[in-house]
């Protein structure tokens, strides 16, 4: 999936719910990855909104990713709560083994690593996310592949 | 046949609960998945006819963490439930909406005057009193009024929404629909964040369900999934969110209850202020009003979390000290190190240390302290933390977080960021001290709301830095 005519049907069907602009931008990401230049432009045509007010949204919220990132994204919680239990510590060693810093992707697309502000799993931390799957009590083996 | 509680709530999930489930099915016992009891030291915690066991490591040694009946267990049984009442102990879909149907027959006056009995006050972090809000939608005339309510749960240290919508969603579906019904609202929509898609799955599972149970024939209830950023938890960033724009904050006036999304009248809750309504309904106002301390009345889900041995939710009267909670409930540090600080009300909230550790958990006691309670998070560090490193971050997730609208907040985050920095790498130190207490005061005067104004919270108590 990722066409333009499939990703244009994609956004058409948000049209009229609340919020449709960043719904659709949802499910851009969802369905093609990341936010790529041309799709900018199908939701500005949609919603009748100049591209550069698109772009605006899609700065503003950090699930929307104009690059690819990784098969396998992970994911580590920088919060305090995290912080409380060596977050920063889990995250340098997982850095210095990828040879990624935060926000980055490994030029094959393999992998992509990034900081996320909680996810509500702060009495049983670190906590950390490897695509879809939520990890509790994260190590660095749980998230390496 | 035995029948086994299996919670499907993520931490317990990420600890195996699924799996767990699957092998007790497997084996013949009734599996059902229930909500969590926000035990987390205890996940995943299984329930088997009536008795619990956790953490469950292995289902073939559960007699080595054979917990007691249910209810006996301490840490449950001392709480004082009243939003959580239900979760945990069924499937949350298994809902009889009798009790609602009786409730949303009464005068919406009646419903108002029982929530002002109750001295109810927003959980999300701001305390304003409910009824006013709810009052002032209902008098507002208008062609359309909304109820918004305020999922993104984004504090660290929180997870009682998280909890309660995986758990108990009707009790949501309730507070929505009894606040609706006293407004004069007839659309509610739950803003809830991206980072939470099972309590989305399950949300709107439950919201499907009322519609089966006819809940929903005068009222549209949507739900709506954000898209990672911390500010949409402020209310006016969060209704131009929903609006499907950028998250930047409004100026207030007008307030929401007047003027809140697509300009019409919009109650804007936090998920625990609307779930305490049913509670509140079912005892009458003035018991509610008798439970906590002063004008902090009712229960708090509290939710203890960092560096802790018995992390978790805990619901119970406002009141108990911060000592209390963390040392009696908490079991103190999970490093085993010495207690360092905890931080009170999320990334906006202060640094407490040793000598406030006998505050009273009240809106009136942290206030004092120049400090909040916010939506009732607790994080915890041992004595290895690093005040100037944690200055430093409450500058640098400022500086992430910004909408931007603002310049007290746009720019003064990144300037305190650096100027940290310079503190850290041994420059003039009085003199960025100066620099810092400043910026703390331009920020706290001028910045449009909350996220530039409250920074300065943790940046001064980590500091030491008087107001």
């Amino acid at each position: 999936m990722g066409n333009d005519s499939a990703i244009r049907e994609l956004v058409s069907a948000c049209v009229g719910q609340t919020g449709a602009p960043v719904t659709a931008l949802r499910k851009i990401m969802a369905a093609h990855g990341h936010i790529a230049d041309g799709h900018v432009g199908i939701v500005a045509d949609v919603f009748n909104l100049s591209r550069a007010d698109v772009r605006g949204i899609v700065s503003f919220y950090s699930d929307f990713s104009t690059t690819p990132r990784g098969r396998r994204h992970i994911r580590i919680c920088q919060a305090e709560a995290c912080q409380a239990v060596g977050c920063r510590g889990l995250t340098r060693e997982v850095s210095a083994v990828l040879g990624l810093g935060l926000g980055e992707t490994s030029e094959d697309l393999a992998v992509s690593l990034e900081g996320v502000y909680c996810l509500g799993l702060c009495a049983s931390g670190p906590s950390a996310m490897v695509n879809e799957r939520v990890i509790a009590h994260a190590t660095c083996e749980d998230l390496l592949p | 046949m035995s029948r086994a509680l299996v919670p499907n709530e993520t931490l317990a999930n990420a600890l195996g609960a699924n799996e767990f489930a699957r092998e007790l099915d497997a084996r013949g016992h009734e599996v059902i998945r229930s909500g969590g009891f926000g035990l987390a030291w205890l996940e995943p915690m299984l329930v088997i006819d009536g008795q619990a066991y956790g953490p469950v490591r292995d289902l073939d040694a559960l007699e080595e963490v054979a917990l007691g009946p249910v209810d006996e267990i301490p840490a449950i049984a001392r709480q004082r439930r009243i939003v959580f009442d239900r979760c945990g102990r069924g499937d949350p879909m298994d809902y009889d909406p009798t009790w609602l149907l009786d409730q949303l027959r009464r005068p919406p006056r009646e419903i108002i005057a029982e929530i002002r009995a109750s001295g109810l006050r927003g959980r999300g972090g701001a305390g304003f009193p409910a009824h006013i809000k709810w009052q002032t939608v209902h008098d507002t005339p208008a062609p359309q009024k909304y109820i918004v309510v305020n999922a993104d749960e984004g504090d660290s240290g929180t997870f009682a929404d998280r909890l309660i919508m995986e758990g108990d969603p009707f009790c949501l579906i309730e507070g929505m629909l009894l606040a609706g019904h006293a407004t004069g609202a007839d659309t509610g929509i739950v803003y809830l964040r991206s980072e939470y898609p099972l309590a989305a799955r399950i949300f709107a599972q439950a919201i499907a369900k009322a519609g089966e149970l006819g809940l929903l024939e005068n009222f549209v209830m949507e739900l709506f999934i954000g898209a990672g950023a911390y500010i949409c938890g402020e209310e006016t960033s969060l209704l131009e969110s929903l609006e499907g724009k950028r998250g930047e904050v409004r100026t207030k006036p007008p307030v929401p209850a007047v003027t809140g999304l697509f300009g019409q009248p919009t109650l804007v809750h936090n998920v625990i202020s609307l779930c305490s309504v049913p509670g509140i309904l079912g005892m009458g106002g003035a018991a509610y009003a008798e439970i906590g301390v002063g004008p902090s009345t009712g229960s708090m889900t509290f939710q203890l979390a960092g560096n802790i041995q018995r992390g978790g939710l805990y619901e119970l009267p406002f009141g108990l000290s911060i000592r209390e909670l963390v040392e009696d409930w908490g079991g103190g540090t999970r490093s085993g190190r010495p207690f360092g600080a905890v931080q009170v009300g999320g990334p906006l909230g202060a640094y407490l240390f040793e000598e406030d550790l006998d505050t009273p958990l009240t809106y009136e006691a942290t206030a004092k302290l120049g400090a909040g309670i916010g939506h009732g998070g607790l994080v915890v560090f041992d004595d290895t933390m690093d005040r100037l490193q944690q200055a430093h971050f409450a500058f640098a997730f400022c500086a992430h977080e910004s909408c931007g609208k603002c310049t007290p907040c746009r720019i003064g985050a990144v300037r305190g960021k650096e100027t940290v920095e310079a503190l850290a790498a041994g420059e003039y130190t009085e003199d960025k001290i100066a620099v810092i207490a400043e910026l703390c005061d331009v920020m706290e005067e001028a910045s449009l709301c909350q996220m530039g104004g409250m920074t300065p919270i943790p940046v001064r108590s980590a500091l030491g830095i008087g107001k």
